[in-house]
């Protein structure tokens, strides 16, 4: 038995639950910090730009799942579901700093998805990513069928990279960070794509 | 001395934020981009000699050493509104002089239209400028009435302390109704032309920065509205306020820019 091997049974054993509550605690850590000046002058922004951030990681680390048991055959997929919900409750989180601490305003939300580009980026990329949330259950899954629940969670394939994107465009100028972001998202998507053509083919 | 008597608009309003706020929360991209990168990196930057060579069309080009000037100008201290275009804002207690003065020791001739300033370009000491997210040097502008008025300072201090690196040391611009990256840091070059000169934000971005960058509500940057702006320090439960034309400096500028139409020229 490869070591790798023993590691999927040692993690099949595993609950998942941990993940939840472990893959919220920087938010709930963010959020201390925030309130008790550990975010610098500026917590709304901070706090905001970090929630953001630490969505799009758990997303990423959401979508290298695949490639990871395709390329070194270690099986996260258990934890996959935890990992996507986790980072919906820090977009929820980031929507609601922005919402009830930075905006305080109903029609200023509304007027920034429609004027400004990158916040109509980053909220298509939520709207796409809510139907995967909702379906997240076991019962929705058997309700809907696994073929047709794959497709629609192909969506996030879609809402990733427009997550990715969202980061670049706000930042002033071309800024090296979203950028590795972004391309690392895409390499991430790259690396299915050859694999769906050759199984398509075969 | 030009503006005693003056008193900036709601001056007696004005509370300004701490050393702390001040000195940790920083653009100056020379250094990174997080606003924390000029305090945590910008210790290296050497400030002493400095010397600003002022050129093009004066009377009196050359190579000023920061000490002759500031023996001959008058420093005085200036409680102004710094709005930044990120819709966030601070009051900061300058202490300065009027460039002004300094553009009068050079000699202005006739035919000056504008002036140009740079920052100094020193890579080994300023690691932002070893990435290519703005062309380097920084390079800013002003028309040459908006150079001369009152309003406008060289800082060489905050609060009665020498200006910290991360603040523009040894010597900087402030333009106090215009956003604050008009405000250009580090200066070593001054620069009279009769044409408009290029800036750096401009230059990278037109449709985003104007070259006037007069601080205005009405004016929308294309990512974000500038009608309201968080004043640091607030912490998370202080709301937005709202945005003053001109940065509430109206009564002393707003007469430079009466033919212009804002939105176009913004």
């Amino acid at each position: 038995m490869t070591g790798v091997q023993r590691v999927n049974i040692a993690l099949a054993r595993l609950p998942t639950w941990p993940v939840y509550v472990a893959g919220m605690l920087p938010a709930a850590w963010a959020v201390w910090l925030g309130a008790t000046g550990g975010l610098g002058v500026e917590p709304i922004n901070a706090l905001e730009d970090r929630l953001g951030l630490l969505a799009l990681q758990f997303l990423i680390a959401g979508l290298a799942v695949t490639p990871l048991r395709r390329w070194t055959g270690l099986n996260l997929i258990r934890f996959r579901r935890a990992l996507g919900l986790v980072a919906m409750g820090h977009l929820v989180l980031h929507l609601t700093v922005w919402l009830v601490l930075d905006l305080r305003d109903w029609g200023l939300v509304w007027a920034d998805i429609v004027k400004r580009p990158y916040i109509t980026v980053g909220m298509l990329a939520f709207a796409l990513l809510l139907p995967l949330a909702a379906t997240s259950s076991n019962r929705a899954i058997r309700s809907l069928g696994p073929l047709r629940w794959r497709r629609l969670h192909r969506l996030v394939y879609l809402a990733v990279p427009l997550g990715g994107l969202h980061f670049v465009m706000q930042a002033k100028g071309w800024q090296v960070e979203p950028l590795v972001y972004l391309a690392t998202i895409l390499g991430l998507l790259a690396l299915r794509v050859g694999v769906t053509r050759a199984r398509i083919a075969a | 001395g030009a503006v005693a008597g003056m008193r900036p608009a709601r001056a007696e309003a004005l509370v300004p934020n701490s050393w702390d706020e001040i000195t940790s929360y920083n653009n100056f991209y020379e250094f990174g981009t997080d606003k924390g990168d000029p305090s945590r990196k910008a210790g290296a930057l050497t400030t002493d000699p400095w010397s600003v060579e002022i050129g093009g069309l004066v009377d009196r080009p050359g190579r000023y050493d920061l000490g002759d000037i500031l023996a001959k100008v008058s420093i005085e201290d200036r409680l102004y509104r710094l709005r930044c275009v990120e819709a966030w804002s601070m009051v900061v207690p300058w202490q300065g002089f009027e460039l002004a003065d300094l553009l009068d020791m050079a000699g202005v001739q006739a035919s000056a239209k504008y002036v140009a300033f740079e920052t100094l370009l020193r890579p080994e000491e300023m690691p932002g400028q070893r990435g290519r997210i703005l062309d380097w040097p920084y390079v800013e502008g002003l028309r040459l009435d908006e150079a001369m008025h009152p309003l406008t300072i060289m800082a060489t201090g905050l609060y009665g302390k020498p200006l910290p690196n991360q603040n523009g040391a040894p010597l900087r611009l402030v333009v106090p109704w215009k956003y604050g990256f008009k405000s250009i840091k580090s200066v070593v070059r001054i620069t009279l032309t009769n044409t408009q000169p290029p800036t750096s934000w401009n230059r990278y971005a037109p449709r985003e920065y104007g070259f006037y960058a007069n601080v205005n509500p009405t004016v929308d940057h294309p990512r974000w509205s500038q009608a309201t702006e968080r004043r640091i320090g607030g912490g998370f439960f202080a709301p937005r306020v709202a945005t003053l034309m001109f940065n509430g400096y109206g009564e002393e500028v707003a007469g430079l820019y009466a033919d212009m139409d804002l939105a176009a020229e913004f």
